[in-house]
């Protein structure tokens, strides 16, 4: 049992103030699915970066032992040509080539001068049908979804003979179906030698295809758990990731629905925004009453997002019709200056692309949406702006030294605590959250949840969008399931079950 | 190496990343005036760096906020130097109106000329290089048919004591030298004392980060003699420039918009994160559209000052003057992805390329060896800047 692929010994990586990793040992076996578990900002990514060579040999202390020799990576390259491949949670292809040119860019095919085509896409095509990927390699990415550009990432590594596959967080985007595709394709890998290491705060996943689990927390290695060993369900990892037993995953919650409806949307179409003969929202109604929780659920592209947008002053779609009712009171919003007006916030899934400005600091973005209220004639109040943006900070416990943190240098949980600052600093009396947790860890989760409770109990309503449906189904009063652009289900969340929800949302997929 | 002198060294390494502009015009100006026997020094010198560069400071000043919006540039400021400067000479030395209505028209021909061109980039959508090549050659000619290729001289006096006098108040000026400045520069240095210790004690009395007081009195003290020294020099040669005037003006008004206003924030935020900000409520078209009807108002102001600097309006004026802008904001600072960059950085950037300028000229340089000079300073600045961030982002994951 001691033949391992790769021995990492005491590696200690610092960066100016903080030790990002603190003396970490990892070893796997060859051929074995080896998870990486921790909270954001435990040093997962760090440690595969220097294994992978992104942070050079020299960079760090402690050694290296793969296929037992010590190696000294300088770049991605070196470790590259001894079969370690890295795939990163934002994939690395370009729109605009095809899925072959894409699989062998920087590796091509016949020589520099003079590209080998025919043999350039008779190999892709050789590498897809392994994957299982069934599309033409001359397809170019862009018009790929994302879960199957997820597989020529894959494809792309077998094509450099990977003995090591490093999956950083590779089902985040993923729905269920794809992402369970995924984890088999991994353990057939397994079967065929390829040792892979993956990193994921699906807990569910990992339980399912890991053959051992490292747990890291705060830049050092907790415990490794062997899965053929013990018995190891997603309590017991959680306990190691947080440090504490998370009996419950979802804070207590007392409802406070009221009888008064603040938003009603009746029979809501929208078109996509360039090809505008696509009904992405079809003839929707909704309704929220004060102090509830409703959640949307659904699979990724069933049009949830495209829906609140157009709610939130037309900020997606064309040719937008129906009612809109706030408070009673049918409205036009034609822009998200005049919804945030009339209470709305729409809190977006994508808070690098579209919700927060990474290069400028805290204090800025907690004031953005509302900075007239930190304004005496258009003047801003520096100091008071610094006051309250301290004060969301710590409301929230956002993780950070001061105010004048830029925002990129902040970790996702902190990142998506700063976003939700910035709309509950706007004092809406409707927030729309858009997958609210996507890419934080369990305790940061918690407190997400915490602060939605606070909310509602404060009198607010809350619309939440999730994918993940224990979160809605523990967080919401009420669910409507969304599939293809319509709403297919409506359940009260006392009755409502994982598999109830996927029936309305399957229903729908067999009737078309 | 001890804990206290690795501390010791972050702070200086960040000081010295902070100030660099700054740092690099001190050294270039030392190095000028130690290569022409301090002839770079002189005030005569010092007084023609001020004039020289005026208009390079204002245009500059207007090319920041659109930089500031993504990057974007307006090439068209040039041009329309020239065609306002054409229709001031037409209007005030051919027809001999006004000088002070045509100054007002002036300035609305400029505007004009803005929402033109913010019309088609903010709300059509053309990309801004585009319609604003487009405006280069545009406006260029148009000067160019009103002043049938010919150059218009002779403003009247009248005209040119606007831009090209200075202060001179009898009882203070009538010596060999002129005491207004140097009271002018104690005036200054005051204000500034009193304002930036009242900033630090309203800080501490409500209870925020206040600047530490040796850092504070450093920056006081080499701020106001900085001030001294350049007003004594002044007051040596013929007092303060009414330009200078306009340019502390203009310079103080738009930091002020820049960093203190909610509309000053939100040239940032644009150019920071275009979606973000506008999910925020902010109307993006329009911070568009006035990024491009401000550089053309400036133009024009830019316009005026050219015509009377040079006492002509002629076919050729503000040729290559959108460069020095364009120039002037990346050396100083600015982030050609938009998002960052400060008036005061784009102020020392419009100054280094002015010092180079003079002092090329003084120590004679050969013409044609000074572009090259500039082209590598414009290119080393940006590299330096953008990898000293990269190094930065970097050292922090």
């Amino acid at each position: 049992m001691s033949d391992h692929i790769l021995e990492m010994r005491h590696i200690t990586k610092e960066f100016p103030g903080v030790k990002a990793l603190d003396d970490v040992s990892l070893e796997v076996r060859r051929g074995e699915i080896h998870a990486l578990v921790g909270e954001n900002g435990a040093g997962k990514s760090t440690l595969m970066n220097v294994l992978s060579g992104i942070y050079p040999f020299g960079s760090y202390s402690g050694e290296i032992v793969y296929d037992g020799k010590v190696c000294h990576f300088q770049k991605i390259r070196d470790s590259e040509k001894s079969g370690i491949v890295i795939i990163h949670q934002e994939l690395a292809l370009v729109p605009y080539l095809s899925i072959a040119e894409n699989m062998f860019l920087g590796n091509e095919r016949g020589s520099a001068v003079n590209i080998d085509w025919n043999e350039t896409y008779a190999k892709a095509d050789e590498l897809l049908a392994i994957v299982g990927l069934k599309e033409s390699s001359h397809t170019l990415i862009k018009d790929l979804g994302i879960g199957k550009q997820q597989l020529v990432e894959i494809a792309k590594a077998l094509s450099k003979n990977v003995k090591l596959l490093i999956l950083d967080e590779p089902t985040a985007s993923l729905n269920e179906s794809d992402s369970m595709k995924l984890l088999n394709l991994l353990k057939d890998f397994k079967n065929h030698g390829v040792t892979s290491i993956i990193i994921s705060h699906k807990l569910n996943e990992i339980a399912y295809v890991a053959d051992q689990i490292t747990i890291i927390r705060d830049g050092t290695v907790i415990e490794t758990l062997d899965m053929a060993e013990q018995q190891v369900d997603e309590a017991r990892i959680i306990r190691g990731m947080v440090g504490r037993e998370l009996t419950n995953r979802f804070p207590a919650r007392v409802p406070h629905v009221q009888d008064e409806v603040v938003l009603e949307v009746e029979n809501w179409s929208v078109q996509h925004t360039l090809y505008s003969d696509r009904t992405v929202v079809d003839d929707v109604s909704f309704k929220l009453k004060k102090g509830e929780v409703v959640g949307i659920a659904g699979l990724m592209g069933a049009g949830r997002t495209e829906f609140a947008m157009s709610i939130f002053g037309k900020s997606y779609g064309n040719s937008i019709r129906g009612t809109l009712k706030i408070h009673g009171k049918e409205v036009a919003l034609s822009n998200e200056r005049e919804a945030i007006k009339h209470g709305l916030a729409y809190v977006t899934e994508d808070r690098k692309g579209n919700g927060l400005i990474l290069t400028n600091p805290i204090r800025v973005n907690t004031t953005l949406a509302r900075l007239d209220k930190v304004s005496h004639r258009h003047v801003i109040d520096l100091d008071l702006e610094h006051k309250v943006a301290v004060a969301m900070k710590e409301k929230l416990g956002v993780k950070s030294p001061t105010v004048e943190q830029d925002v990129g240098n902040l970790s996702g949980g902190n990142q998506q605590k700063v976003l939700l600052a910035k709309w509950m600093f706007a004092e809406p009396d409707i927030m729309i959250l858009d997958e609210p947790t996507r890419g934080i860890d369990v305790g940061a989760k918690y407190e997400i949840y915490c602060i939605i409770n606070d909310l509602v109990a404060a009198g607010k309503s809350v619309v939440m969008i999730s994918s993940e449906m224990p979160e809605v189904l523990g967080m919401c009063d009420r669910i409507y399931v969304m599939s293809q652009g319509k709403i297919v289900g409506e359940m009260d969340a006392k009755s409502a079950t994982q598999e109830r929800i996927m029936s309305s949302i399957l229903s729908v997929n067999k009737g078309a | 190496m001890s804990s206290k002198n690795t501390v010791l060294w972050e702070k200086t390494k960040s000081f010295l990343l902070k100030n660099t502009m700054v740092i690099a015009l001190v050294l270039v100006y030392l190095f000028f005036v130690a290569r022409s026997e301090g002839r770079m020094f002189l005030p005569q010198n010092i007084n023609n760096l001020i004039m020289q560069n005026s208009y390079v400071v204002i245009l500059a000043v207007g090319m920041l906020l659109c930089i500031l919006t993504g990057g974007n540039i307006d090439l068209s400021v040039g041009a329309t130097v020239c065609l306002v400067g054409a229709i001031a000479g037409v209007l005030m030395v051919n027809l001999g109106w006004n000088i002070y209505l045509v100054m007002v028209l002036c300035l609305l021909v400029g505007i004009a000329i803005g929402v033109w061109q913010g019309f088609w980039i903010a709300y059509v959508r053309i990309p801004p290089f585009i319609v604003t090549l487009a405006g280069m050659l545009l406006f260029r000619g148009l000067a160019q048919a009103i002043l049938g290729g010919l150059t218009i001289s002779g403003f009247s006096e009248e005209y040119l004591a606007i831009f090209n006098n200075y202060v001179n108040i009898p009882a203070l000026d009538g010596g060999a030298i002129k005491y207004s400045s140097i009271i002018f520069g104690v005036i200054c240095c005051a204000i500034f004392i009193v304002s930036a210790i009242w900033s630090n004690i309203t800080k501490k009395r409500k209870g925020y980060n206040a600047e530490k007081p040796a850092s504070l009195y450093t920056k006081i003290i080499l701020l106001c003699s900085i001030v001294m020294l350049l007003m004594y020099k002044l007051s040596k040669y013929k007092g303060i420039p009414y330009i200078l005037l306009w340019l502390i003006g203009i310079v103080a008004i738009y930091t002020y918009i820049t960093a203190k206003t909610t509309f000053g924030r939100h040239f940032y935020a644009l150019g920071g994160n275009e979606k973000a900000t506008k999910l925020s409520g902010i109307n993006t078209n329009r911070i568009y559209f006035m990024a491009y009807v401000n550089v053309s108002f400036l133009s024009a102001l830019a316009a005026l000052v050219v015509a009377a600097r040079f006492t002509s309006a002629n076919p050729a004026a503000g040729t290559n003057y959108e460069l020095d802008a364009i120039g002037s904001c990346f050396i100083g600072g600015a982030s050609a992805y938009g998002g960052i960059g400060k008036v005061s950085g784009v102020v020392v950037g419009a100054v280094l390329m002015g010092v180079l300028n003079l002092g090329m000229n003084i120590i004679g340089v050969d013409s044609n060896f000074q572009k090259v000079v500039k082209g590598l300073v414009l290119l080393v600045a940006v590299i330096f800047d953008v990898v000293s961030k990269r190094r930065a982002v970097k050292s922090f994951v």
